[in-house]
């Protein structure tokens, strides 16, 4: 872990495993593993052709989505992220049976069929969508903190996105108006590397994203985004700073995606080595083999464990999403404008 | 009934609003200490506060996004953008995200932000400052545009944008701030939608919207007195979604139309009018529909050549003559 003076906080330490229980690091094992199986489901589906348009999975970059919710209030907590959505979504108390029926474009999905893969929105869990535009959620996260502000709860925004995104103007806007303004609003960015397919060194002037933060007065930290314990110790002192009242934060993981940028995307950029030497650091196998050295689970563990998790996406989420019937064709002008609104016509007054 | 000016009309809507409901906000670039360039927020920073009524920083895309996301949880934003063509920098969030969040969260979430913009041609302003936006936002499903003509109009449609749970995009004029009108004194919300028969006339409709409905007032006046031709007016003062009825029934009354828009014909508003024409009322018309549009070239910063790229009411009044041959 790099820190910067006067901004990052301080490191790790190594004890800090002891934050999270062994029933709460078996449960984000599972957690991670069930993410990694639905995203290589969905895979499949999509060479099956059940899953059209793009598709970009998660795979790889698991321990930061779930260090940072798990130190969050997920369903209370407002989070929006870029278009790598499914399992932010899922994290956030999403129904994963609903976020497969919305890829198969189905009614039952959390969209109704309307978003896809990019745009899944759950709002009753607070997962406030999905964006395909990169860097498009970072005012809107500032926006919600706004809101939230104004209402003097004690939810914070949170707002995942990749590096790339910081290239984008919204980064730099963003960041000011979130600082000027003091507002409850956690950016995190998963540094996995790539700009689609663009490594950041041949993009980007500054290259440790956190450091970015500094030119708005913002504290930020950069963490090993593989370590799920790591992330979970690194957000929870960030997400403390935002929730009382301290203004925004901007937290790094240092990331890696197994998959393409999409799926339309053979990875042609990236070399075989440098694949191999973040398998070697895989988020699952790092918590697995520290709960197996502490004598907390067995390998066979935590084979029927990824057993059960592959019958049950098989047999639960796939088999909702296959039976959810399409949208109906009449339907396709609705949710364009609110039905009847009153003011429309005039008002009530 | 009181005489007020347009930019007082619009004080007056925000300054209800802000006091009807504690999560209305306002934000732009000087619309809080400085009052607003058109002085549509004057008094309210002092009256409502700073978290209320914000200054925010030269940042389009940012601010109006910021609002946007605001909106997502409960808080009603007016947002001023000074200039149109500021707006450009805003369209990714305006069609990108507000436009279309309703359709894609499957209903679960929407975006109800007003956007206040001036657009037009003013005095020399060039190029950069001259633009005329409504046809682009028209042209996005999920959006509402509204133009006021008039201050009543800029009161009742301000009030009900902020009240209506689309987001609206309403255009303004940069010359048109300081016209006076009638304004009812109790509160009024005007529809979002349709259009209003302004001039009764039997010979042709002349179709404007925002500043081109007093060019059409005028034309009427010269092309009554001067060439006993009666001229019905209708004020299109909703272009999103555009009153096809309306527009239906006032050709089927004259027979004969003109559409008269500030912008350049390309792609326009008085393109979108004339399709409708062909849709709903071909068979009405007796005469072949025109259009008086601005000349298809960015604003020149020569007045001469200013006002010659921007249509006036004389060029209505012509356009109307060569639908009476007989008559010139």
């Amino acid at each position: 872990m790099k820190v910067m003076p006067g901004y990052a906080q301080q490191g790790v330490a190594e004890n800090d495993s002891a934050l999270l229980s062994v029933t709460d690091k078996k449960r984000l094992l599972r957690e991670m593993l069930y993410a990694r199986r639905f995203e290589e489901r969905c895979y499949e589906a999509y060479v099956e052709r059940k899953i059209g348009g793009f598709l970009h999975l998660y795979s790889g970059e698991e321990a930061c989505a779930h260090g940072v919710l798990e130190a969050a209030r997920p369903g209370y907590d407002y989070v929006m992220t870029s278009y790598r959505d499914h399992i932010h979504a899922i994290k956030c108390g999403s129904d994963p049976r609903k976020v497969m029926a919305e890829l198969f474009a189905k009614e039952g999905g959390t969209c109704k069929g309307r978003g896809g893969s990019m745009h899944i929105f759950d709002v009753e869990h607070r997962f406030m969508g999905g964006y395909a535009l990169v860097g498009g959620p970072f005012p809107l996260a500032a926006g919600i903190a706004k809101g939230i502000k104004m209402k003097g709860g004690d939810e914070i925004s949170i707002c995942f996105l990749g590096d790339a995104a910081n290239n984008q103007g919204t980064f730099h806007e963003s960041l000011n108006m979130a600082k000027v303004w003091d507002l409850p609003v956690l950016y995190v960015c998963e540094n996995n590397l790539y700009g689609i397919g663009t490594r950041i060194d041949r993009s980007t002037a500054v290259q440790d994203q956190y450091k970015r933060a500094a030119a708005y007065d913002i504290p930020a930290t950069q963490v090993d985004g593989q370590d799920v314990e790591v992330v979970y110790a690194a957000a929870k002192q960030a997400i403390e700073h935002v929730r009382s009242g301290n203004g925004p934060y901007f937290l790094e993981l240092m990331t890696y995606r197994y998959r393409g940028h999409s799926m339309s995307d053979s990875n042609a950029y990236r070399s075989k080595d440098e694949e191999r030497s973040w398998l070697k650091r895989d988020p699952i196998h790092i918590l697995r083999n520290r709960l197996i050295d502490s004598q907390d689970l067995t390998l066979s563990e935590f084979k029927d464990m990824d057993k059960a998790i592959i019958e049950e996406i098989e047999n639960e989420v796939i088999a909702y999403a296959e039976q959810s019937p399409e949208p109906a064709v009449e339907d396709l002008e609705k949710y364009v404008l609110a039905e009847n609104d009153p003011y429309v016509h005039g008002g009530a007054s | 009934m009181s005489q007020m000016m347009y930019w007082e009309a619009l004080r007056r809507a925000h300054d209800e609003e802000l006091s009807h409901d504690p999560l209305v906000i306002v934000m732009g670039e000087d619309i809080g200490i400085a009052g607003g360039t058109y002085k549509a927020t004057q008094g309210l920073y002092d009256k409502y506060g700073p978290e209320r009524v914000i200054d925010t920083p030269i940042s389009e895309n940012g601010y109006t996004g910021l609002g946007i996301g605001a909106s997502f949880v409960g808080v009603k934003p007016i947002i001023e953008i000074m200039s149109v063509n500021f707006a450009w920098l805003a369209t990714d969030q305006i069609i990108n995200t507000a436009a279309k969040v309703r359709y894609m969260s499957g209903g679960q979430l929407e975006a109800p932000v007003v956007i206040r913009s001036p657009g037009g041609t003013a005095h020399q302003l060039g190029a950069q400052h001259s633009a005329r936006m409504e046809k682009v936002f028209m042209g996005i499903a999920g959006l509402r545009v509204v133009t006021p003509s008039n201050p009543r109009q800029a009161y009742g449609l301000l009030k009900s944008a902020v009240r209506c749970a689309d987001p609206v995009f309403i255009n303004e004029h940069e010359l048109m701030y300081n016209m006076k009108g009638e304004v009812p004194d109790e509160e009024f919300f005007h529809p979002l939608e349709g259009s209003e028969v302004v001039r009764q006339g039997r010979d042709l409709t002349l179709f404007g919207y925002n500043i081109s409905v007093h060019w059409c007032l005028q034309a009427a006046e010269v092309l009554s007195k001067e060439h006993g031709i009666e001229a019905e007016v209708v004020d299109l003062y909703a272009l999103s979604p555009l009153d096809r009825e309306g527009i239906k029934a006032s050709v089927s009354r004259t027979h004969k139309a003109i559409i008269a828009e500030e912008a350049e014909a390309p792609v326009g508003v008085g393109a979108e009018v004339m399709a409708i024409f062909n849709e709903e009322c071909f068979f009405e018309l007796d005469a072949p529909p025109i259009r008086v549009s601005a000349a298809n070239v960015p604003i020149p910063y020569n007045h001469k050549l200013e006002k010659a790229a921007i249509p006036s009411a004389r060029d209505v009044i012509a356009a109307a003559l060569s639908l009476f041959p007989g008559k010139h």
